[in-house]
């Protein structure tokens, strides 16, 4: 009992990460309805921004881990990665609208290699320790909740489940109640009309990249609070991951992305604790095919019609 | 822009022409040594060959073998497959050396030993525990255990700790942590303890705790995690965070860099075994120490010792065998026996491989520290 709740929180843990780079995939699908495979690279190098700010930022702050230099940690990894992604969009894919999606497609799958293969030769290809911005330990529960006190809560995956939730909240004002977000919204339902009615595409293009990249970015930090070892291909196998779940949740649908990024982490701390940990990755790419061909509009998504 | 171009080729021509000319001195005994300089196994070959260089120094500086020196030709194969094939071939056939040495990694050793095989060449490596290694065929030695052995040599300290209940966690995408742990959990269950989880992950992951919950309930007194330094750390880490108390047991995939600086404090109280260990009292090791620190400024590991040692057992084969001749050098190696070297005492047993001991290392204070050795 104990066990399995135990292997809950690893997983809600887990899933938040996979919500956070899921949103990027979603949202950029949204409105240009196409996957941007180079988004779990951005993840990664998140946490390289984070691992090389985090020495001057931590400095402010007397240099030991403290709750107010990771938050500004927090804030620069996510403002470079928000930077980058725009830079991405901006000479990769931009120049690529008038084309074909399948010419994009390659091209995000191109520049997922670029920062792949850049990252180890930049950063090198050995395991980096992530610098200790918080002193992460477990919680203490008092005997008098009886077995719960037995169960192990992190510093860290309170955070991470923490932070997560108020990113996506403030997306959700951000989507939902501001010019832009309508203006993104307008995009992905229709961009000629969208843009007929006055929506800088540009803009909002650039805007979007930015949010989703940002997301990534906190994501590479919170991890990397947890699991402190940071490398160039970390971002291969966490951004796979993060697509299915975006596929589960249903593309295209931010509420969706994040539901579906808790449930693959969940669905990995069972088949881990439970089943047989060789089956983890081929169990979460199966949801994918399943998903695929019974649900191809995912949990939230709507059932979208071909206009021809 | 057409005479630099022709200019520079005929100017690399040259360059590589060059040690075709300058032929082998008499009264100089050529080996070969391949080993990874640069690129991503870069530290392991710069450490076994900084101790094979050390070794050849000290047996030229007490007057060379066969009232000869040797000389030692180096060659990097830059991490990559392929390259130990070819540049064995060279070393062989344009240097015409009597004996290779290399490589740290199973996977080029086995790339170079069919070639070495093929020509009567004998090879000796210095670190490669992958069994297939020698099988390649009698020309082909080795101066460390294989992993059969390592993975006994835990489970028998661990028996004498009088730890019953026992957890493994392996690294399933690495023959190295498999075999490890099956011939752990062999000796384990064949001497009345217990192995009371079994737990796996792969090479590359980063969140352990789905399996360290699992292993926690199960309670037992010890972890064998043998696993490499990356992930190792990691899990580490992550046992600490959950509260798991127990100590972990690993083998020499322990041994990097990284591993104290991502675990830092939640390694203390742990034991791995290990080819050597630096903070070894034995004369013959402090001796080797001092000896490498004057030379490299650094402190030597495992490697490095593993290379010294391959080039002193050859040296010995020499002076035994009398002569360079292949055959009879061949057999010179293969009968080695009670060579007392400084990661222990070397016996090559019928399939070549190294029947010597281990060390066991304990983990506290930022560093490694010896705790005994255990004979096979």
């Amino acid at each position: 009992m104990i066990e399995f709740l135990q292997q809950l929180i690893n997983g809600l843990a887990q899933g938040s990460i996979y919500a956070l780079i899921a949103i990027g995939y979603t949202m950029v699908f949204g409105v240009l309805r196409f996957i941007n495979f180079a988004h779990g690279d951005v993840y990664m190098l998140g946490a390289f921004a984070g691992f090389y700010t985090a020495p001057k930022l931590m400095g402010l702050f007397g240099g030991g881990p403290s709750y107010a230099g990771a938050a500004l940690v927090l804030v620069s990894a996510m403002s470079i990665c928000a930077v980058i992604g725009v830079l991405i969009e901006r000479v990769c894919y931009r120049p690529l609208r008038q084309h074909p999606r399948l010419t994009v497609l390659i091209t995000a799958i191109g520049v997922s290699l670029l920062l792949e293969s850049g990252g180890q030769y930049v950063f090198g290809a050995d395991p980096q320790a992530f610098p200790e911005i918080i002193a992460d330990a477990a919680i203490e529960f008092p005997a008098s909740w009886g077995i719960f006190s037995t169960l192990t809560i992190t510093i860290g995956q309170v955070l991470v489940v923490g932070s997560t939730l108020v990113l996506l909240l403030v997306l959700r004002t951000v989507v939902l109640h501001t010019r832009t977000g309508m203006a993104m919204r307008a995009l992905s339902l229709n961009p000629m009309a969208a843009s007929l009615m006055g929506v800088n595409l540009d803009a909002i293009l650039s805007f979007t990249f930015a949010i989703g990249s940002a997301m990534a970015g906190a994501a590479g930090v919170l991890t990397s609070i947890q699991q402190p070892s940071i490398d160039p291909l970390m971002g291969i196998n966490a951004g796979l991951k993060a697509f299915v779940a975006a596929v589960l949740g249903g593309i295209g649908n931010i509420p969706g992305a994040a539901l579906g990024g808790l449930l693959i982490g969940l669905l990995e701390a069972l088949v881990v604790g439970y089943v047989n940990p060789t089956y983890r990755d081929p169990l979460v790419f199966a949801v994918l095919i399943l998903v695929l061909l019974f649900k191809p509009s995912g949990l939230l998504g709507k059932p979208e019609r071909e206009k021809v | 822009m057409q005479t630099p171009q022709i200019l520079r080729v005929l100017a690399l021509a040259a360059s590589v022409s060059i040690p075709v000319f300058s032929a082998m001195a008499e009264g100089e005994i050529p080996v070969g040594e391949f080993a990874s300089l640069t690129g991503a196994s870069a530290s392991f070959g710069q450490s076994s060959h900084k101790g094979t260089e050390l070794a050849v120094e000290q047996i030229n500086a007490a007057g060379g073998v066969l009232g000869k020196k040797i000389r030692l030709i180096t060659e990097d194969d830059q991490s990559q497959a392929g390259q130990p094939a070819t540049i064995v071939r060279k070393l062989i056939s344009q240097d015409k050396v009597v004996a290779i040495l290399g490589e740290v990694a199973s996977s080029k050793s086995l790339e170079a030993a069919p070639i070495c095989q093929q020509n009567k060449i004998p090879m000796i490596s210095p670190a490669s525990t992958n069994p297939k290694v020698t099988e390649v065929g009698d020309y082909i030695f080795r101066v460390c255990f294989i992993d059969p052995f390592q993975g006994t040599v835990m489970s028998k300290f661990a028996r004498g700790k009088g730890w019953k209940k026992i957890a493994v966690l392996t690294d399933v995408k690495q023959d190295y942590s498999v075999g490890l742990a099956e011939f752990f959990v062999k000796d384990i269950l064949a001497n009345g303890g217990e192995i009371v989880r079994e737990q796996k992950y792969s090479t590359g992951d980063k969140d352990f705790k789905p399996q360290l919950t699992s292993i926690k309930a199960a309670q037992p007194d010890a972890i064998f995690v043998p696993g490499y330094y990356g992930e190792v750390s990691l899990i580490a880490k992550q046992a600490k965070l959950l509260g798991i108390k127990v100590p972990l047991l690993g083998g020499d995939g322990w041994v990097g860099d990284s591993l104290l600086k991502v675990a830092g404090k939640s390694l203390d109280g742990s034991f791995f075994s290990s080819h050597f260990s630096a903070s070894d009292k034995a004369e013959k090791v402090q001796n080797f120490v001092s000896k490498f620190k004057a030379k490299y400024g650094e402190v030597p590991d495992d490697m490095a010792a593993l290379g010294y040692d391959s080039a002193m057992i050859l040296a010995d084969a020499m002076r035994r065998a009398g002569t360079t001749e292949s055959a009879a050098l061949r057999d010179a190696i293969a009968g080695t026996k009670g060579f007392d070297a400084v990661t222990g005492m070397i016996t090559l047993d019928a399939n070549r491989n190294a029947s010597k001991s281990a060390v066991i290392l304990s983990i506290g204070n930022g560093g490694f520290e010896f705790v005994e050795s255990v004979q096979p």
